[in-house]
């Protein structure tokens, strides 16, 4: 088993300014590379200026950096056209431009919406408040005990009439991948469209919009080692053409007079306002970062630490795991509870050993309550890790117990 | 940090102790408080007669600080009148705001004072103060 070789660590300034700390909150958010740093620091020192407005050099550089990370998330995800990726602030406004912009144009009283019970609350809220001020219907597809969505929980619940199945490509709390394949699949049988969530799995493996047929396809910047504040909302373009403008303002226009305005084409429609330019082009850095790497090397690498992590966890019979320990159904997350511990508890004694994990109910509380676990302890890797980041986290885990009193 | 500082022997003793944690039957006062990002739960009830407060109880989930406050509270507001239970409450939040040092608070709290060393933990205050407030707003709106 490849061990504790740091390929790529040394690229990441984070962990030199913190050499003591190991962090495995990635599916939170992710630390930058220098590559992604030194784009930044490039653009905003050196080079800064509006995009599509000057007629001077450095304004169309800049909007020539600008739209060539367009090029490159295009490349990233398989899509066809440029213009089908629209630049966000992140998977949360995404979801809600296809909520408020495409649903909330299209769907009538008494249509259909379908999600599963794994759901972000940024792809479960803005649905479940559409659906209650249009007088929609909201279905769940619920999962097993190992958190898989089974085949017959998609045949019953994505049935005639569905319009609209909004779905994880994996549980951001418990590291479960769901269907997708099956579930797009059965949707389009029935005539619905599919927004994918892929916040937790863009990063991690490899996507083609085309090949598995995505209409809408999200995701964040900063899970992927680039800013915060910059995402994507990939989607098909007869679907995109079928939206109306999210926000008004500039860029977004053709020809603005005193009565009315005409908008401009796809993408600028979408995107209002002087955008997170410094973030788009960061994403631009990471996605060739990624593509450095190899997204290979990278999903091979994390799923090696899950694996070794999964393994070094089940030798703890005071460690229960939640959801399936199977990484055929996983991505590099592992969510767990100590008997008799608050997973506040786990993550405070492990902060004081300089680990970060993640606690809580990871914006997913309709999932919680429906395992009825009250909080997990959440680990997740990226590039980055190494199995001594796991074998510190099993040391420190031995004490956790001990600390509040259980003995053992 | 100094984890004994916060784990002591009294908050875990609360922490796994059930005497205050049970439904109450005749109950005057019911609140629920919760903390979204951690997941604390508590749902406090509290039997009210003649100002006094001669039964409390809670139910719910949470860490080990949250627990051990909420049953460290209940053991000494019981048996205490309305407005005394105020003052404590208003004690302990000061307690933990720094703005009230240990000694001073000691009459008022008894044994609770362990829990001073939270102000110097900022992820854990919330944890601490759940109870506290929850108890506030019972006192605040009577079930009848």
């Amino acid at each position: 088993m490849e061990t504790t070789k740091d390929t790529y660590r040394g690229d990441f300034p984070f962990f030199t300014n913190n050499p003591d700390l190991v962090y495995l909150d990635s599916a939170a958010t992710t630390q930058k590379p220098t590559q992604v740093l030194e784009a930044t620091l490039t653009y905003n020192g050196a080079q800064h200026a509006n995009i599509h407005r000057g007629a001077y050099e450095l304004s169309i550089e800049a909007t020539n950096k600008f739209d060539a990370v367009r090029s490159k998330v295009k490349a990233f995800i398989g899509a066809s056209l440029e213009e089908e990726i629209i630049f966000t602030s992140g998977t949360t406004e995404s979801i809600n431009m296809i909520v408020s912009s495409y649903a909330g144009l299209h769907l009538e009283e008494g249509d259909e919406i379908v999600l599963s019970i794994l759901e972000h609350h940024s792809n479960l809220v803005p649905w479940q408040q559409l659906a209650i001020a249009r007088k929609l219907k909201l279905s769940y597809m619920y999962i097993n005990d190992l958190g898989i969505i089974e085949p017959d929980e998609i045949e019953v619940k994505i049935h005639d009439g569905v319009k609209i199945v909004a779905i994880t490509m994996m549980s951001n709390a418990i590291g479960v991948k769901t269907p997708i394949e099956a579930i797009i699949k059965r949707t389009h049988q029935v005539g619905g469209i599919v927004v994918v969530d892929g916040a937790q799995a863009v990063p991690h493996q490899a996507i083609d919009v085309v090949s598995m047929d995505m209409d809408f396809l999200v995701f964040s910047g900063h899970k992927m080692m680039a800013s915060t504040g910059v995402g994507v909302l990939y989607g098909k373009k007869a679907l995109l053409e079928t939206m109306a403008p999210y926000r008004y303002g500039g860029d977004m226009i053709e020809y603005v007079e005193e009565q009315v305005t005409t908008f401009a084409k796809l993408p600028s429609r979408l995107e209002a306002g002087t955008p997170n330019i410094e973030g788009v082009i960061s994403l631009g850095a990471a996605i060739d970062y990624i593509n450095h790497i190899g997204m290979d090397t990278i999903h091979n690498h994390e799923m090696m630490l899950t694996q070794y992590a999964l393994l070094k966890l089940s030798e703890l019979d005071y460690v229960n795991i939640i959801g399936t320990t199977d990484i055929q159904f996983k991505g590099p997350v592992i969510s767990f509870n100590i008997r008799d511990v608050h997973s506040h508890d786990t993550a405070f004694i492990l902060d004081n050993a300089h680990i970060a994990i993640r606690s809580g109910h990871h914006c997913a509380q309709p999932l919680m309550h429906y395992m009825k676990v009250p909080s997990t302890a959440r680990i997740s890797f990226y590039i980055y890790n190494n199995t001594e980041d796991v074998d510190q986290l099993i040391t420190h885990l031995k004490e956790v117990r001990r600390w509040l009193g259980y003995g053992s | 940090m100094d984890l004994s500082s916060v784990y002591t022997e009294i908050i875990m003793e609360h922490n796994q102790a059930k005497h205050n944690k049970h439904q109450l039957t005749a109950t005057t006062h019911k609140e629920r408080g919760h903390n979204p990002s951690c997941g604390d739960d508590i749902t406090l009830a509290l039997t009210v007669e003649d100002n006094i407060i001669i039964d409390a109880a809670y139910d719910g989930m949470g860490c080990a600080i949250s627990q051990a406050s909420t049953s460290m509270m209940i053991d000494l507001v019981k048996g205490k009148t309305v407005e005394e239970a105020r003052e404590k409450v208003s004690t302990f939040i000061r307690l933990i705001k720094g703005e009230v040092n240990p000694d001073d608070a000691l009459e008022a709290l008894e044994d609770v004072v362990v829990l001073s060393n939270i102000k110097n933990m900022p992820a854990r205050v919330k944890c601490a103060v759940l109870a506290w407030h929850t108890l506030d707003e019972a006192l605040n709106n009577p079930s009848e």
